[in-house]
């Protein structure tokens, strides 16, 4: 019982980070591998006004969120759009943008480590423990959930009911027809892939909260995210949510049972599992 | 049930897309030497009949046979050595390799495989055979539109196929080259080969068709030769028609 | 034609003769070079003749080159060491199949993320049965010299350079050059465009292990995360591409500066070798996409458009 709570709650942010990344991938079809940097530079930001200025990281939030939507707002217009414009394919597409965002990464990951050095941060906050169904969770986890929970059940309202989600939702599913529409597809590629960074940057800020981060712990999360993206399906935010609940509840208990260190080798699993008998997603539907 | 000397048989061929239902329950036959017409309006399935056909997708219901032996559910490649070949409706060429290169695929992969001169001496005789001989070593950027028609046509040509699926082959090109593109197709009819024609040109149908199947909305609205077929009220209110014009 | 492919061979022949006796003039910083400059052209090469046409970003040398090392690693103590090159080359030409099998149908960026997490698959796996069994690493003690190393990894590359020149004459280059272009035109025209991906991905992954598996007795001590460096994988990727991959000998040319860069960066700034390959990756995308060979090309062109016109 215990595992699978801790499991949810864990899932619940991660749910958020891959959330962010389905906006990108799903809508933009750019796949950002720089997705787990912004999650660590949101972490650290909560990390610092914790340390430096005692702000609350559920305040900090609210810096972090525009601050990522702004760069990944420039990223997406200085750096990809380009890209967008010459690729004669979409397997070329593919390939730059593998390429830049790992580039990004990786110019990331160096500018931190330059900047603040290799070292593990970490902040208590709200370490108290909180009683729940008979099992005892740290009051941050819990906290972190419910954030996960209101900006996910914000943005799926926003996908769903408002204008711009909805031309967003139109884009990701025919793109040439969103056009005809008299949808500007440019302006809101942009802004879904804005979006989805400040939603993921949000996330590192909630995640640091409860896990230990450092400059180089992005790739790990770059990787759940991806996962869990392809495993709920490309552009599908109720798959997303699922699949990361799934992922969470799956890595407490393999943690728990097994051994911690093989959390990822057990996602990757679940990983190879869905690649094989349903690459399309969990609800995704037959062959495309 | 089966013509018996049919070289392709479709039967209750059913494709959907979600909901709509782009062919549905296609049945024909093809027979040997016949060039057979497949016509219709834009969006009555056409392509979508071809693409069923060469495998690139397997359709929900329905059988497909080349001379008896089953090819839906089997994946494009085996069909293609089978010996089923087809041009793309929008031209699909090999854009970083020579224009001989581009021949060769088909007759390296085909129906007949072939390695070495053999494969280029193979290619280079159906690069003449479509009047495109001396531009062998260009690469398809170079190419004017009806060049790389004619080498998508020389790749299909290179792998022997059993039978060829043209998919508006004709489509823009100018009166001249229209005049040179039904004379190269009456030549391969006339060699005997075995071809499913899709169009939209009319006077290309009358000339070159043995016998057409319309299509309208994803399904047979008339079959027969191309005079009977064309003077059928049904065929004429399909094409100027209300639902789908 | 003929001719041309007899004089690249010999070419290709001499030049490795040439490099053979380094470790006769060098000295020991010029023989370290030497075999690093060896290893990244191996692993580089291998790696570009199946990225190369079929535009796969592998991610999973380092998966590939762990794996050899711990198969000198175990074996050593049990088996001749030239028994344990060609076990190490099934093993990774196997777990090659085997990722191909399952990712090579699906869209590059499937295998792309299949591929970075693979190596820290394995790593996970391995740290965790040593410690159910209580070792942390292992000792691979043998009287294998610097200089052997540097003539296996030279003969290897010997061996890859011939494949890959063989390969680029066979069918199964021929198709694999379709399938880069255009699949679906490649899957119609009769290819198997899975098999001749997964035939090819097992080369890379072959090459790699038995990479590994040379390069063991030169660390001596081997432990998971030794042997299964992440950094490696987007090494061979940055020198690969950095070359350009239109051609055989391309990676080769990726791989030299970028060593002696590399070697420059990591002696005198340690922590902005992250930095670098970020600045590499950006570089590539932007400013050479074909790679040196590409710009060698066009200015080639180039020249001889001048020379057209004077
Ligand atoms: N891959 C697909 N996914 C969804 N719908 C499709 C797909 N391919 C075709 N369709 C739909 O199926 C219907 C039939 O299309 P098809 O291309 O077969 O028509 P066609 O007869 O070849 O038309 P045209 O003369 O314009 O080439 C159309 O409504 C089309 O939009
Ligand atoms: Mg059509």
């Amino acid at each position: 019982m215990d595992i699978l709570i801790t499991g949810l709650l864990l899932g619940g942010t991660y749910a958020l980070i891959a959330v962010g990344l389905n906006l990108q991938y799903g809508m933009v079809r750019i796949m950002n591998l720089a997705n787990g940097e912004l999650i660590v530079i949101g972490g650290f930001a909560a990390f610092w006004f914790q340390t430096a200025a005692s702000v609350s990281p559920l305040l900090t939030v609210f810096l972090v969120a525009p601050v990522a939507f702004a760069l990944n707002w420039l990223i997406y217009t200085v750096m990809l759009r380009p890209l967008v414009k010459r690729a004669k394919s979409r397997g070329q597409l593919e390939v730059d943008a593998i390429l830049t965002t790992f580039g990004l990464s990786f110019v990331a990951v160096g500018v931190m480590l330059a900047v603040f050095g290799g070292d593990y941060f970490s902040y208590s906050y709200l370490a108290r423990p909180v009683e729940l169904l008979g099992a005892t969770f740290g009051l941050n986890r819990i906290m972190a959930f419910l954030g996960a929970v209101v900006i996910c059940g914000a943005l799926y309202l926003w996908l769903n009911h408002s204008r711009p989600g909805l031309s967003i939702r139109a884009i990701a599913v025919a793109p040439q027809s969103a056009r005809l529409v008299g949808i500007d597809v440019q302006k809101l590629s942009a802004l879904a892939f804005a979006l989805g960074g400040a939603v993921t940057a949000v996330g590192g800020g909630l995640i640091s909260m409860f896990l230990t981060l450092d400059a180089s712990t992005g790739v790990m999360f770059t990787l759940k995210a991806l996962i869990i993206v392809i495993m709920g399906g490309v552009g599908d935010m109720r798959g997303t949510i699922v699949a990361a609940l799934a992922l969470g509840v799956l890595e407490s208990f393999v943690a728990s049972v097994l051994d911690p260190g093989l959390t990822l080798a057990a996602a990757y699993l679940l990983f190879l599992l869905v690649l094989l008998f349903r690459p399309q997603g969990l609800f995704g539907r037959g062959q495309a | 049930m089966r013509a018996p000397n049919a070289v392709l048989s479709l039967r209750g061929v059913t494709r959907r897309f979600g909901g709509l239902v782009a062919v549905n329950d296609m049945s024909f036959d093809v027979t040997e030497h016949e060039v057979m017409g497949l016509i219709g309006p834009n969006g009555s399935g056409k392509s979508t009949t071809l693409n069923l056909i060469s495998g690139a997708l397997a359709p929900n219901a329905g059988t497909i046979s080349l001379r008896g032996t089953p090819l839906s559910q089997l994946p494009a490649q085996d069909i293609a050595r089978k010996g089923v070949a087809r041009t793309f409706q929008l031209v699909r060429l090999l854009p970083s390799m020579t224009v001989l290169d581009n021949v060769k695929a088909g007759a390296v992969f085909g129906h007949r495989r072939r390695w070495g001169s053999e494969a280029d001496d193979h290619a280079m005789a159906m690069l003449e055979k479509v009047g495109l001989g001396r531009h062998a070593f260009a690469v398809p950027s170079q190419l004017t539109y009806i060049d790389t028609k004619r080498v998508e046509l020389a790749r299909v040509l290179a792998s022997d196929p059993k039978i060829l699926l043209l998919d508006e082959w004709l489509a823009g090109l100018n009166p001249t080259e229209l005049g040179q593109g039904i004379d190269l197709i009456r030549a391969l009819r006339e060699e005997g080969r075995t071809i499913i024609l899709v169009e939209h040109v009319m006077d290309a149908i009358r000339s070159l068709c043995d016998a057409c199947v319309v299509m309208a909305s994803g399904t047979k609205i008339a079959e027969g030769t191309p005079e009977a077929v064309l003077s059928d009220p049904e065929v004429i209110r399909a094409y100027l028609g209300d639902d789908d014009a | 034609m003929k001719r041309d492919a007899w004089q690249d061979l010999a070419l290709g022949a001499v030049l490795l003769a040439v490099a053979a006796c380094l470790p006769w003039f060098g000295g020991s910083y010029w023989l370290s070079i030497g075999v690093t400059i060896a290893m990244y052209t191996v692993l580089a090469t291998s790696w570009a003749l199946f990225s190369g046409p079929t535009h796969y970003i592998s991610l999973a040398t380092t998966a590939f080159f762990g794996i050899g090392t711990y198969t000198t690693g175990l074996g050593i103590d049990h088996l001749p060491y030239w028994v344990l090159l060609p076990i190490a080359g099934v093993l990774g030409a196997v777990l090659a199949g085997l990722v191909g099998l399952a990712t090579l149908r699906l869209s590059g960026v499937y295998f792309v993320i299949f591929t970075l997490g693979l190596a820290e698959l394995v790593r996970q796996i391995i740290t965790w049965v040593q410690n159910f069994s209580g070792q942390k690493g292992l000792y691979v003690l043998t009287d294998i010299t610097e200089a052997d190393i540097y003539w296996q990894l030279l003969g290897l590359a010997g061996i890859v350079f011939l494949g890959g020149w063989a390969i680029g004459r066979s069918r199964l280059g021929f198709a694999l050059r379709i399938i880069g272009d255009d699949e679906t035109v490649a899957r119609h025209s009769g290819i198997n465009t899975a098999r001749a991906k997964v035939i090819l991905f097992m080369v890379p992954g072959a090459v790699a292990a038995i990479a590994g598996a040379i390069l063991a007795p030169r660390y001596v001590y081997i432990e998971p995360l030794l042997a299964f460096t992440p950094m490696l994988s987007f090494q061979v990727v940055i020198m690969a591409l950095l070359g350009g991959t239109g051609r055989l000998w391309g990676p080769l040319v990726g791989v030299i500066p970028f060593t002696f860069l590399w070697e420059a960066i990591s002696a005198s700034f340690p922590n902005q070798t992250t930095l670098l390959l970020g600045l590499c990756f950006l570089l590539i995308v932007y400013l050479l996409p074909k790679g040196f060979v590409g710009l060698i090309e066009s200015v080639r062109r180039w020249a001889k458009s001048r020379e057209g016109y004077a």
